[in-house]
């Protein structure tokens, strides 16, 4: 039976993957430079090992609400055609071999932002593990404008 | 030695070890069309090339060599092992006079006759019968020189091919010939021993251009880290340490030069080709023109050079069709009937400057306004209170030709907007300048490579920003006690460099970001220059001058117009570039024509409706009127002491014309008053005797259909849209109606009447007034 791997992490109390041939590293947070002018998804630049790696925060591309600012996020570089992109996430799990025959499309009632970017779910034991397409969710327009609306989450947290 | 005998020999060295190889390969099997015709070319080229360079022997040896190829190539003969060694022994024949020119500058006293010989007698047999050319083997005439310079690539093959496939047919000709170039390769050993000048085919390689991008890249990464090793240095003190710090640093800027430098090529490879352009085009459009070059030898990175090489061509064409006048009209106008057409570049402040420059007629500003009216890029409007600055930018509009017709080489409407994107693409500029009835420059700078810049750092809002060097004027720095020398046009900071004004704009402001906490106690201005403006940046301080390497941004942060790029900076952290361009049209600096045309159309096509622009201006302090922005041609400052009196007038002089001044409520009285008394405006020659106490004037100038007039006012209040639906008839005279505007009925100035006020010679007949419109 056909099984995948993902790389999964906690995002305001939801369980996501990532295509684990997809992540290039996890590393911690690390300062970054702000872009004026750019979405608010955008967290700003960072310097990996001589590549420039836009940041963004995972939390406001799918539209949840934002981390305390107590609470450090940790970058998960995954590769894209557009090169390294580095997505915010509150705290790493493990990777996970997941059989296919639990994979299941998102209802149609799942709308917003999210809608996009999630492929489907994974039924596990205890919760669900939520598949994130990377090419979509690292396609964030220039514009600032095009966060607007990040504030009606469409996900809300369920546990 | 001559470049052009250089570049002959380099190539033909390379060639002629492909030659080896091909005939090897042919021998085998005579059917490779390709490889065929491959050789006929390498061969056509050295005898074209030797004819032109005057070398007979050369030439003629690979003239007979051509022949029986052509023969070859048509099919009515078959490659077979003789042809294959004859021409094996043109190559070496070739060899030794290519090595003889490059020691003694001519071809050696060798006689080739023989191998001429040889050839023609296969070309007869081929003729008499190609069927039977097998049987007849002539003999191969002991042709390969004695002494050739190389060691002979083609032993190897030729020996491989015999071990390994035996063929009982193989002719006695091959071993011969193979055999002969090994005795000539323990010969030429010999040689080897004696020193000897280094061959152009030794100095020289081909590298694939990839590899040199990559070395380019890497050095980027070098220089980075040396930047972060130098920073972290100056907290160190062990001596060792620093000295190897200080040694690594020159090293790593000796390997940046020398890099770069393996990227330079001279701007004359892509000139070279214009002479040819220019005769060819000048026969075609009748004209007669002459280029002149200067600065051949100026280097600029390889991409940059092969990424000006279109709008170049592009401007040279367009220098000659469209600038050049045909030579009766020259010679009309006194100038000699050819035209003449300069190239010159040079180096100037780390950039490279081109400029193109023609004796021609110059660029017919009416032309171009109305060319640009015809084909609906600006609005007649428009035109009227445009500079002549920006009359002259018209053509770089797209879509833009003055061209009455379509030639074969110029007039579609693509160009020059085509050019200018070009160019800026890379970083430069193209400028033009036209001195009507004399000639037109196009000015092109260019920076040296594209990968690493000299850029300012400076910081606002708390965060590092890296400034390109190229767009960098100078720096100014105001202290506590100099701080009200920023002064405002309305809302608009403003301060006076050498004189001009130049235009504030404040970093954080632009880029939406808080201004970094304390006081203001100094302000750092960064005087850069967009396109042909320049305005002042403001930042909180201003830092070193770093070679930073420009790194792209990613998708999400592409369509931010305010930077060009990031760059890991000397502590590792990263840093965005600005985009001096980009920040100036944020700023409205640099007001784009073509955005403006763009916001501009509404007003226009809405004209019906009367939504317009107006500007509000105080003619005296407390007062309030409007003037439709569409008559204004700009706003103005002078200082009092500039005005001067002529005949009862304030005049100043103002871009190179007297520019009549009249205050807006002094005119309002005197047109009340002469219409009282005579029915008809006349401006007569009073005492103008309360002059306004302040030192400085402001002025709304007015760019009519007859001439220009500055109206002196008290303030500018604002600019606004307005509706204009409510309006009533003027109660006095010199306005035009009343209108409403943002709530409060407002006087609509008469412009021309003013105009007719003030310069009554003008107007043949005038008319009464208010009937203006």
């Amino acid at each position: 039976m056909a099984e995948h791997q993902y790389c999964t992490f906690y995002l305001a109390g939801h369980y996501f993957g990532l295509d684990v041939l997809k992540v290039q590293e996890i590393i911690r947070y690390r300062q970054m430079t702000r872009v004026p002018l750019a979405s608010p998804v955008v967290r700003g630049l960072i310097n990996l090992r001589g590549q420039i790696v836009t940041a963004l925060d995972l939390r406001r591309r799918l539209g949840l609400a934002d981390r305390p600012d107590d609470q450090e996020p940790l970058n998960v570089v995954v590769q894209t055609e557009d090169g390294a992109v580095s997505l915010l996430v509150d705290e790493i799990g493990d990777v996970l071999t997941v059989p296919e025959s639990a994979f299941e499309r998102p209802p149609e009632t799942l709308r917003g932002p999210a809608r996009e970017l999630i492929r489907g779910a994974y039924k596990l034991d205890n919760q669900l593990l939520l598949i994130l397409d990377p090419e979509r969710t690292v396609q964030v327009s220039s514009q600032a404008s095009a966060h607007a609306g990040y504030e009606s989450a469409t996900l809300t947290k369920t546990q | 030695m001559n470049e052009v005998v250089r570049e002959f020999l380099l190539e033909t060295h390379e060639n002629l070890a492909q030659l080896d190889l091909d005939l090897v390969t042919l021998e085998r099997d005579p059917h490779e069309r390709e490889t065929l015709a491959r050789v006929f070319r390498t061969l056509h080229t050295v005898k074209g090339t030797a004819g032109f360079l005057g070398l007979p022997k050369l030439e003629s040896v690979a003239h007979a060599a051509e022949n029986l190829l052509s023969r070859l190539r048509a099919g009515s003969m078959i490659f077979n092992p003789e042809i294959a060694g004859a021409l094996l022994s043109v190559v070496d024949a070739i060899r030794t006079m290519t090595a003889s020119i490059e020691q003694t500058g001519d071809e050696g006293d060798g006689d080739y006759s023989a191998v001429i010989q040889t050839l023609e007698q296969l070309l007869e047999q081929g003729a008499v019968s190609s069927a039977d050319q097998k049987a007849v083997a002539a003999p191969a005439p002991p042709t390969v020189p004695a002494t050739p310079s190389e060691p002979s690539p083609p032993v190897r093959p030729v020996a491989t091919w015999k071990s390994e496939q035996p063929t009982p047919t193989t002719p006695p000709l091959v071993t011969n010939a193979a055999s002969q170039v090994g005795q000539g390769v323990a010969e030429s050993l010999s040689e080897l021993v004696e020193p000897r000048a280094v061959s152009v085919a030794d100095s020289a390689i081909r590298v694939d251009v990839g590899l040199l991008d990559k070395l380019m890249t890497l050095v980027g990464e070098l220089v980075l880290a040396r930047n972060q090793i130098m920073q972290f240095s100056t907290s160190q003190e062990d001596p060792a340490f620093l000295d190897t710090v200080q040694r690594l640093n020159l090293l790593t800027t000796e390997l940046q030069a020398g890099v770069m430098k393996t990227r330079m090529q001279p701007i004359g490879n892509i000139w070279s080709k214009f002479p040819r352009i220019v005769r060819d085009l000048a026969v075609a459009c009748g004209k007669q023109a002459r280029i002149e070059m200067e600065g051949q030898e100026t280097e600029l990175d390889k991409t940059i050079v092969e990424s000006i090489r279109d709008p170049l061509t592009h401007l040279v064409r367009n220098a000659i069709d469209h600038g050049l006048e045909p030579p009766q009209q020259r010679l009309a106008l006194g100038k000699p009937a050819e035209g003449r057409l300069s190239l010159h570049a040079f180096h100037e402040g780390g950039k490279v400057i081109i400029e193109i420059s023609d004796d021609g007629a110059g660029i017919d500003l009416q032309r171009v306004a109305d060319k640009a009216v015809q084909a609906k890029l600006v609005s007649p409007q428009q035109i009227s209170r445009m500079s002549e600055r920006e009359l002259l930018n018209l053509i770089f509009l797209p879509g833009f030709s003055t061209a009455d017709r379509v030639t074969n080489f110029s007039g579609r409407g693509v160009g020059m907007d085509v050019v200018r994107t070009n160019v800026e693409k890379i970083g430069g500029t193209v400028d033009l300048e036209s001195r009507p009835g004399r000639g037109t420059t196009m000015k092109m700078k260019i920076p040296l490579t594209l990968a690493i810049i000299p850029a300012l750092t400076v910081t606002s809002g708390g965060d590092r920003y890296a400034i390109p060097q190229v767009n960098l004027l100078e720096l100014v720095r105001l202290d506590a006690e100099q701080l009200h020398k920023v002064e405002r046009i309305h809302t608009a900071p403003v301060y006076r460099l050498r004189g001009n004004l130049l235009p504030l704009v404040y970093l954080h402001q632009l880029l939406n970001v808080e201004p970094s906490p304390g006081q203001r106690d100094e302000l750092n201005i960064v005087v850069l220059q967009a396109d042909d403006r320049q305005f002042g940046l403001v930042v909180d301080a201003i830092h070193d001058t770093e070679e930073i390497v420009v790194k792209p941004l990613q998708k999400p942060l592409k369509g931010i117009s305010a930077f060009a790029g990031a760059t890991i900076m000397g502590d590792g952290k990263v840093a965005l570039i600005l985009d001096v361009l980009g920040l100036a049209q944020l700023a409205q600096v640099v007001t784009d024509i073509r955005e403006r045309v763009r916001d501009e159309q509404p007003i226009v096509a809405d004209g019906d409706t009367d939504r317009q622009t107006v500007l509000l201006i105080a003619p005296s302090p407390g007062e309030r009127m409007a003037i439709p922005l569409a008559q204004v041609a700009r706003l103005e400052v002078f200082p009092r002491a500039a005005l001067e009196r002529v005949g009862g007038q304030f005049v100043v002089q103002y871009r190179q014309e007297i520019l009549p001044l009249i205050s807006v409520s002094r005119i309002l009285r005197r047109l009340r008053h002469d219409t009282r008394q005579n029915g008809r405006p006349r401006l007569r020659n009073r005492q103008e005797s309360s002059l306004q106490t302040q030192d400085r004037v402001q002025v709304v100038v007015h760019a009519g259909p007859h001439g220009q007039v500055g109206l002196m006012v008290a303030s500018i209040l604002d600019v606004v849209e307005e509706n204009l639906v409510s309006r009533s008839r003027p109660n006095r005279p010199g306005i035009l109606f009343n209108a409403v505007v943002q709530g409060q009925v407002t006087e609509f100035l008469d412009l021309e009447t003013i105009f007719r006020a003030l310069r009554p010679e003008t107007f043949s007949s005038p008319q009464p007034v208010g009937s203006t419109r």
